[in-house]
């Protein structure tokens, strides 16, 4: 890949407002950032877009001083500069807006603006003049705000405005904004690109984080394509469109080509019709979609990350409440009461590999053999009497898995926090695969995987699929979508932006849909 | 693959930690002008040097196996136990209800009803902050905390009042009848031919403790409930995947936790006092944290921990005896110093040496 | 029983709350710093203690019970470092580190204290200098016989030692550090979103160790108080589980400092009652144990804790050691 022809700001401005050259960050084992160089011009709006999990908010969070990289130079304004911590950062004029906003919630407004930059020991004249910037500021960038409102009764577009107020207060000439639409309604978002352009205007320099290829389009004037820790391209807004950065962010692997027949369609396993799913903090997730799943196919749902699909997979194993209606079979699930939990679900015949399998899918403190019978320890062939669970069955089962799905090393006795993503993975899809489902939900079932094990993963979807099973797959990956399903709809906002049979679709057209182009434009 | 072997983090770990806890001990009896070798001397002679010495060490650990058990169980589920010591008081008023109510013909018949009445009065004590925690988000810690103190005013009040023995000043009840009085040791093994003090409390409940040892690891290992709540303990968002139900497991780990703590009343009230007191618990509730904590919420551990405990406990009153100027509290000190050094600053130890295994491996590799 | 002798009793009661509650409110507060910067603290019971001790041992030998509180305040603090040590530094459970300290504290005050005095664990009793005087607040004598308000003057608010005044000014001196000043909102901060603290640019371990250490200081002031003015020699086990009612004052007052003064005046009050009726008589149709007075604040504490009585929350970010790197 020819990054390094790409860095076409440097030619225009002298003194960049930001370079970065060579940064290296790992977490342990994990290479969240790898070698990356970019630079961002003064007095633009710089995207940053990329996958959940690319890297783009460890760089930022470099920056600004929050993580030490382990290898690489910054330069702010062209001068070489150290930024141990965020003081440093505030002193470089950096200002940062968190993704997960960083206010202290039973403060007032104002005490969290002068929060670390108090002018004396009291705080009593630092809030005087806070009072006084913020209404100037207010007015110049239509950033309104109650000072003396307690932030959590604030909405959170409000609550974000604090944060930028924050950094303004601190005088930062460059903004990041670390996925800042995230949790805001389209009108927020738009008035926040209002402020942001504003911003621009009057000459800072805005950095944009986000994996929404609409708002890289609407807001930004150059874009920076970051995918599994590396820079993979930086271009002109202008030049570029969303199926050109869509698949820059999702990248072409070695077409790993699936060997599989037409499917055998049997009849509808999975309806939903007019599923709803609230999270915490009541934002609509997921927006009122329906679409069914037959036996013998796979239902792809494809789209970029943070669009509902793990909502959607939630609610269908039972992790979470909705409302709307799920039937298996044309048997009605219950969405909120007592049997929605994920025994019932499984109970249905529903298996489920979650997105998150560290999280979700594994007890990393457990061994395999304790992980391989996770969530249907009720099974009456796990069971040595009413009390005793089998351990004997259950680790000769769990040999026979590791062994069937070829986990190395094959030791049942190992803690799962000791296998490699991809053998973890396995043990995963090995004990919801072997159960036989009548349906499975599958949840990225490679990221994190090696090129081995996505093939061998492949297969065994693609085999319980010609053994007459419904699949839901959801994958950021096209190429899975493209070379697994056979059929694929498109999530977009919490919504099915459109369905199209595998076969005859292409990485162009769903491009432009996970883009949140409409379906008739498509 | 960045971690140290098992072996260090169950055994080196804590066997250093164990080490600085005696290490600052020590320096505590230099400080007030004594040997600490001499103190351990007489500690270790005092605990194992004779029949007596031995029963005392064993019936002491007898009440650290059902306290620590009892704070393992919870552990387990994430859940830190704290009112061990007002679970053990309570159930020592089931225990003696269950003992007055009748004139009980023979121990065999009196220990099983007992045993329930402990268990019950102990789990019900622990429901209230377990309901609590699952139900309202209630810190399980500070309510645990709060009902030893209800506890202790409730053993008052009735102790005070109705269950008052009209024989005596003192606030204790009548003595249990004697066909409830418990074997001990003694009477145990002196049929066999086996000379053991007459003095000493230890007595069957001991049995009772190593059975509740085996159980717990049956219920930990070998059941679907342990099951449950080890996964539950281990990763809460992992349960709710596996559909385990928080409210069900967090409400049934403290009944049994709370029943374990009930059972040292059987020891003390039961098998030892023969009649209701005030504070019979003495803080071996507290000490259960300990245990616990030393023997790593394994039962094994925790039955070599409150040996060690029991060993402290006899051979602190021993110390007395010998080295006056030495209080028996020495051992709260060490007990403290243990529970501070295996459980509050284990990354003064673990750190370290997962650093020094690291460097190792590097080497090696 | 006529009006006078009722109104004797209620000077009488009240003049005990104010003595009963000093040690309350000192340890409460002192809690309250240390919760309100994320740091449970359930070993308030155990600095007390051990600052009782040694205060009652310094004032002792030097025949200055001030020099006693100073004693005190430096031990409480080195069990306030322990704290620190274990909560912030070594990311440890700050609540087993309470609890360890707080049987450290049982332990140490008696074994030190046999080995100095030989008195199973008391000290020598405090005379002259060594302990503390009552304070005759102006015109005390004077205002008496003014009806009602006289009394109240002369023999409730006035004749205490020096540290029950020096604890009821400590609490708006504490709202107003915590509410008023840089190092407050820095502290209160760090309580609630450790990570606004660092983004902003502040050190959360440097202000949390300030936190612990304010709690050492005022718990060895509580403790200080204890045994050289409302005992003049230390004894066993003198805090006896008032670290613990502290606690719940510091629930009940939604940690807040004058909430906070409310509750440990009404825990006071219920302590007081406790002592001075052993048993109430309710218009003899049933009397109330004195166990029940006694354990109220602790029952009251339940009930606000369960939410069913205005919701009590801590402070977010409380009981969890800070860790940037993921």
């Amino acid at each position: 890949m020819s990054e390094q022809s790409t860095k076409t700001g440097r030619q225009e401005t002298a003194a960049p407002a930001i370079e970065l050259i060579g940064i290296s960050k790992a977490f342990g084992p994990v290479q969240a950032n790898k070698d990356i160089s970019m630079s961002v011009a003064k007095g633009a709006i710089h995207g940053i877009v990329g996958e959940n999990g690319a890297g783009k908010s460890t760089l930022m969070s470099i920056l600004y001083g929050f993580y030490k990289a382990d290898a690489g130079e910054i330069f702010v304004n062209g001068v070489a500069t150290q930024i141990p911590d965020s003081q440093a950062a505030i002193k470089a004029g950096i200002g940062m807006v968190h993704q997960h906003f960083m206010l202290v919630e039973n403060f007032t407004v104002l005490e969290n603006i002068i929060l670390g930059v108090e002018d004396g020991a009291l705080i009593k004249p630092s809030l005087a003049k806070a009072r006084s910037v913020l209404l100037e500021l207010a007015h110049e960038y239509e950033l309104e705000v109650d000072p003396d409102e307690i932030v959590e009764n604030l909405s959170v577009g409000h609550q974000q405005r604090v944060e930028i107020l924050k950094a303004l207060y601190r005088q930062a000439d460059i903004l990041i904004l670390d996925e800042p639409t995230g949790v805001l309604t389209p009108t927020e978002a738009e008035h926040l690109f209002r402020i942001l352009r504003n911003l621009r205007d009057q000459g800072k320099t805005i950095i944009l984080i986000t994996h929404k290829l609409k708002e890289i389009m609407n807001a930004t004037d150059t874009v920076s394509v970051m995918r599994r820790g590396k820079m993979t391209a930086t271009v002109k807004t202008a030049e570029t469109s969303p199926p050109e950065l869509a698949e820059l962010m999702v990248g072409r692997k070695v077409l790993l080509q699936v060997d599989k027949s037409p499917p055998k369609l049997g009849e509808t396993v999975l309806e939903v019709s007019d599923l709803r799913v609230r999270n915490e903090f009541g934002v609509e997730r997921l927006k009122g979609i329906s679409f069914n799943v037959r036996a013998g196919e796979i239902l792809g749902i494809a789209g970029v990350a943070g669009n509902g699909q793990s909502e959607l997979l939630e609610v269908l194993g039972g992790i979470c409440t909705g409302t709307g209606s799920i039937k298996v079979h044309g048997d009605e699930l219950d969405l909120t009461g007592n049997h929605s939990d994920g025994q019932s679900r499984r109970a249905r015949g529903i298996a489920h590999v979650p997105e998150d399998r560290q999280r979700l899918g594994l007890i990393m403190d457990f061994m395999a053999w304790e992980n391989a019978c996770f969530g249907y320890h009720h099974d009456p062939k796990y069971q040595k009497n009413w009390l005793m669970m089998d351990n004997a069955a259950i680790l000769a089962d769990a040999a026979a898995k590791m062994e069937n799905f070829d986990i190395r090393p094959p030791n049942p006795r190992l803690l799962a926090q000791n296998f490699s993503g991809g053998n973890q993975q396995k043990i995963v899809l090995a004990r919801e695969i072997e159960r036989n489902p009548e349906i499975l939900l599958v949840g990225q079932p490679t990221r994190g995987v090696d090129i081995g094990a996505i093939e061998f993963i492949h297969k065994q979807i693609v085999a319980l699929r010609d053994a007459g099973k419904a699949i839901l797959l959801v994958s950021v990956e096209l190429d899975e979508i493209l070379s697994l399903t056979d059929r694929v709809a498109v999530m977009f906002d919490g919504n099915i932006q459109g369905e199209r049979v595998t076969a005859e679709t292409d990485e162009k057209e769903l491009g432009l849909m996970m883009a949140g182009a409409s379906e008739e434009a498509a | 693959m960045d971690k140290m072997p098992r072996w260090a983090d169950v055994f080196l770990v804590p066997f250093i930690n164990l080490v600085l806890a005696f290490l600052v001990a020590g320096l505590v009896v230099l400080a007030i002008g004594e040997n600490p070798l001499h103190a351990i001397y007489f500690m270790v002679k005092g605990a194992l040097g004779s029949t007596s010495g031995l029963g005392y060490t064993l019936y002491y650990a007898t009440n650290y196996i059902f306290t620590g058990l009892a704070v393992a169980v919870a552990f387990h589920a994430r859940l830190f136990n704290i009112g061990g010591e007002g679970q053990a008081a309570v159930a020592g008023l089931g225990a003696a209800i269950v003992l007055l109510a009748f004139d009980w013909p023979h121990w065999s018949l009196a220990l099983p009803f007992a045993v329930l009445g402990a268990g019950v009065f102990g789990a019900a004590w622990a429901f209230i902050p377990a309901y609590l925690q699952a139900k309202r988000g209630s810190h399980i810690v500070i309510t645990t905390i709060m009902f030893n103190f209800i506890g202790a005013a409730l053993m008052g009040y009735l102790l005070n009042g109705i269950l008052k023995s009209p024989h005596t000043q003192n606030a204790e009840s009548l003595p249990f009848p004697a066909g409830a009085h418990l074997p001990t040791a003694h009477e145990v093994l002196a049929p066999l031919g086996i000379a053991f003090s007459k003095s000493a409390p230890l007595n069957i409940s001991f049995l009772l403790a190593i059975a509740c040892t085996v159980l717990v690891w049956f219920l930990l290992w070998r059941t679907r409930l342990g099951y449950e709540i080890r996964a539950f303990g281990h990763s809460e968002s992992a349960a709710k995947y596996a559909g385990i139900p928080a409210v069900k497991i967090t409400i049934i780990t403290m009944l049994i936790s709370g029943a374990l703590a009930g059972m040292l009343s059987i020891n003390v009230v039961m098998g030892e006092q023969e009649h209701l007191i005030k504070e019979f618990v003495g803080g071996a509730g507290f000490v259960g944290i300990a245990v616990a904590l030393m023997g790593r919420s394994h039962p094994l551990g925790i039955v070599l921990a409150a040996l060690l405990f029991g060993m402290l406990t006899q051979g602190g009153f021993e110390l007395l005896w010998e080295m006056p100027t030495i209080s028996r509290e020495m051992v709260l000190v060490i007990q403290a110093l243990i529970i501070l050094f295996t459980g509050a600053l284990n990354n003064l130890v673990h750190d370290p040496v997962e650093r020094i295994f690291l460097r190792l491996r590097k080497r090696k590799s | 029983m006529d009006f006078a002798d009722l109104f004797l009793q209620f000077t009488v009661t009240l003049d005990m709350t104010i003595r009963l509650s000093t040690v309350l409110i000192l340890a409460c507060l002192a809690g309250l710093f240390s919760e309100r910067a994320g740091i449970f603290d359930i070993g308030l019971e155990g600095k007390m203690l051990i600052a009782a001790f040694f205060s009652a041992a310094a004032a002792y030998h030097s025949g200055n019970a001030w020099i006693g509180v100073l004693a005190g305040i430096g031990a409480s603090m080195v069990f306030a470092l322990i704290h620190g040590l274990a909560s912030i530094t070594y990311r440890g459970n700050q609540l087993i580190s309470g609890v360890a300290l707080n049987f450290l504290a049982s332990g140490l005050t008696v074994v030190i204290g046999n080995a100095w005095y030989q008195k199973g664990g008391s000290t020598p009793p405090l005379t002259g200098n060594g302990r503390f005087h009552e304070i005759t607040l102006p015109f005390a004598d004077l205002l008496r016989d003014v009806p009602m308000l006289g009394p109240l003057y002369a023999d409730v608010l006035s004749g205490h030692k020096p540290i029950v005044y020096i604890a009821f000014l400590v609490v708006p001196l504490s709202w107003w550090v915590l509410f008023r000043t840089r190092f407050g909102l820095r502290l209160r901060a760090v309580g609630e979103n450790p990570a606004s603290v660092d983004t902003a640019g502040v050190s959360v371990i440097r202000q949390r160790y300030a936190a612990v250490l304010i709690a050492g200081v005022l718990c060895g002031i509580a403790g200080a108080y204890l045994s050289t003015s409302q005992a003049a020699s230390f004894g066993k086990e003198m805090t006896a589980g008032r670290g613990f009612i502290a606690l719940a004052a510091l629930i009940f007052s939604k940690w807040r400092p004058f909430y906070a003064l409310m509750a440990c005046l009404l825990f006071g009050l219920l302590e007081a009652i406790s002592n001075l009726y052993p048993s109430i008589d309710v218009i003899g149709l049933f009397s109330i144990p004195v166990q029940f007075t006694q354990a109220l604040p602790y029952i009251l504490t339940v009930v606000i804790l369960a939410g069913f009585v205005g919701k009590a929350i801590p402070p977010k970010a409380g009981g969890a050691p800070y860790v940037k790197e993921r």
